[in-house]
């Protein structure tokens, strides 16, 4: 799989002047990131075309899935957490998961890449079941996850982060750690690779500062860099916009849309939900542990039911707006509230 | 004059006492589980003396000496192979509870007259009983040399041979870490003491290098037991929890994951701590009884430790840089 940069003309361009990377808020990074029809990539269009004859509702057979999970249930003592009967991932699409908070989406998402351990349920990842598989392997096997919190490796270079991430280097066998011409050969070829993907990610001029150094988005930066070092073929990332400032948005909307213009599969699960609507092919919502609705992102934001039940009436209304201090707006919102 | 000369060469005798080749190669091994995995283990006392109990008893039992090294060896691997099984899938602070419980239950159990028939009791083993292998392998001629100020015997237990011996292990125990360390492998180590869960993420198999790095630690902890009884004989008493933090405070004062931290902590550890005692045991001889100052010296040792943790955690070789951040 490349990981270079497609120098494609369709792929959106991203802002250098500081005028156009104006920090405009999350809404309007997430909308600069959006683009239009013709300016989208073929991959893109080509996901949105097949995903467009898929039936939007739940556990909906997709024409070619990389992920399934069947019948999944997580309890912690009399609570259900995750309560999934059944659910499919197309491959080469972005899949975003919402919900609100507590639909326990890091719980699915935990179980999916083998951090918990389900009460029952099963899944497969290409084909192959992956119920009992460990997230090391699992890891192994081409499905990468980043976190929630971000997991730099504080006390090592970013090179050494980016170095550490890649797969079947025998210096990683204690004995063969001993013999230096046995691995040398191979960290070479992973630095050039490391140094590729950094420089992609504007992160190149950091690569011998301590990954602690760096700034928060730095860090979300280099936590999906690293896990491209492992050549996924797909990459879950867990809430990857949050805590990063909008401007830093944008480029990460890019990068996520780049992988899967690479082919790589992409899982989400994400708050910002101009973020969601913006750049997934699919999205599946989640709501007390189960899955409510799914669909291409359009279809499923207009679904009323969902948009109330799961994310707020008042989703659209920016909570930084100063109008939302006049007493009189905030009476309306409030009768609009009762009125439901 | 002669006091202090007398006070000065002693204490430079500890610069390249057995005795302190046996904590820079136990202080090795903890690097390597603290210093390099972040693995806490509060018991590296009890990996020595599973070390000197296997050397000695194997040796008594009639096993030459290489043999009874390699036993000495195996025996510490147990220990952390047995300990580790089921801890090291937990966080690590079990790891912490049961090594320090670990060694205890060995002390007591080499104390105990339950196997006093192989352990000596609370007596131990006498060091006659098992050097007897070891001197003989001593290639010098019979005799004594000395080096400066410094002058002991060729063969015997306080000897150049042991000397020689004792920082010969420790020699190699520093290269093979340096090989380790340098190495994809010693950063996997590394990645998992800065976040386990990043690592296993990435596809590496946590627990399995967690093993490995126990083993290691564990098998120079037992190695440096048996450098620790050469010259002087098994007692369990003499390899308790003292001197467990004693370990501590030399891997700390020469830093953390550092390659020579260990061996420089060691020599200037007890070469400061022969110099207190010894000194105050002449400065203060009208003031206190000689058996105070020992106990004044080693709650000196206590603060020096909390000094360090304190104002230079990263220890005299350590890269201040590195922890210039959040460190959990």
């Amino acid at each position: 799989m490349s990981v270079e940069k497609t120098k494609n003309e369709n792929e959106p361009v991203e802002p250098t002047t500081p005028d156009e990377a104006e920090p405009i808020g999350a809404v309007a990074a997430a909308e600069a990131a959006a683009v239009s029809d013709d300016e989208r990539s073929d991959a893109a269009r080509k996901v949105t075309e097949t995903l467009s004859h898929v039936e939007a509702k739940v556990g909906v057979a997709k024409p070619d899935m990389i992920l399934t999970a069947t019948g999944v249930q997580r309890r912690f003592g009399g609570m259900t957490a995750v309560d999934v009967d059944h659910l499919e991932v197309q491959r080469g699409a972005i899949t975003a998961l919402i919900g609100p908070n507590g639909a326990g989406k890091t719980t699915f998402f935990n179980l999916l890449t083998g951090f918990d351990k389900p009460n029952q349920g099963k899944w497969e990842f290409e084909g192959r079941p992956i119920t009992h598989t460990s997230a090391a392997k699992l890891a192994r096997t081409g499905m990468v996850r980043t976190f929630q919190l971000t997991k730099a490796l504080s006390r090592l270079t970013v090179l050494q982060n980016m170095l550490l991430a890649a797969p079947g280097n025998p210096g990683e066998n204690l004995f063969g750690s001993l013999f230096r011409p046995l691995w040398s050969g191979v960290e070479k070829r992973n630095t050039v690779k490391a140094m590729e993907i950094l420089e992609r990610f504007n992160l190149a001029a950091k690569k011998d500062d301590f990954a602690g150094s760096l700034s928060g988005g730095q860090r979300k930066l280099l936590e999906m860099a690293r896990a491209l070092m492992t050549n996924p073929t797909m990459i879950m990332l867990d809430e990857p916009m949050a805590g990063v400032n909008p401007a830093l948005v944008q480029s990460l909307l890019h990068h996520v849309q780049a992988l899967r213009d690479e082919g790589m599969t992409v899982l989400f699960v994400e708050h910002d939900m101009h973020a969601v609507r913006h750049i997934s092919d699919w999205v599946v919502v989640m709501a007390e542990g189960r899955i409510v609705a799914e669909g291409p992102p359009d279809s499923v934001m207009q679904d009323q039911a969902v948009v109330d039940a799961y994310l707020g009436a008042h989703h659209d209304t920016d909570l930084g707006d100063d109008a939302l201090l006049d007493p009189a707006v905030l009476a309306r919102l409030e009768a609009e509230e009762e009125k439901r | 004059m002669d006091e202090l000369s007398r006070i000065l060469i002693q204490a430079l005798g500890q610069l390249i006492a057995p005795a302190t080749a046996a904590y820079a190669l136990a202080a090795i091994g903890l690097n390597l589980h603290f210093g390099y995995t972040g693995l806490l283990n509060i018991g590296q006392a009890g990996f020595m003396l599973m070390g000197a109990y296997g050397f000695a008893i194997a040796t008594i039992e009639g096993a030459p000496f290489w043999l009874a090294f390699l036993i000495a060896a195996a025996a510490g691997a147990l220990l952390a192979f047995v300990l580790g099984i089921p801890t090291l899938k937990l966080r690590g602070d079990y790891l912490a509870i049961v090594t320090i419980s670990a060694a205890e239950i060995i002390r007591f159990a080499g104390r105990s007259t339950l196997w006093a028939e192989y352990t000596g009791g609370a007596s131990g083993l006498a060091g006659t009983a098992y050097k007897g292998t070891f001197q003989d392998l001593s290639p010098l001629p019979d005799g004594r040399t000395a080096i400066g100020p410094l002058e002991y015997i060729h063969n015997g237990s306080d000897s150049w041979w042991t000397r020689i011996f004792a920082w010969g292990v420790v020699l190699i125990a520093v290269l093979l870490v340096w090989l380790i360390t340098r190495s994809p492998w010693g950063r996997v180590l590394k990645g998992i003491r800065e976040d386990e869960d990043a690592v296993r993420a990435l596809g590496k198999n946590v627990f399995s290098y967690k093993m490995q790095a126990l083993v290691l630690g564990g098998i120079a902890g037992s190695l440096a037991g048996m450098l620790f009884v050469l010259p002087i004989s098994v007692a369990p008493d003499n390899m308790g929890r003292t001197l467990t933090f004693f370990v501590w405070t030399v891997m700390l004062l020469g830093g953390a994951a550092t390659l020579f931290g260990p061996v420089l902590g060691s020599m200037l550890f007890f070469f400061v701590y022969m110099l207190l005692r010894t000194g105050m045991r002449a400065g203060l001889s009208d003031v206190m009884p000689a058996q105070n100052v020992e106990h004044l010296a080693g709650l000196m040792v206590g603060v020096a430790l909390m000094c360090i943790v304190i104002f230079r955690p990263q220890g005299i070789l350590g890269n201040k840089k590195e922890l210039a951040f959040d460190v959990r």
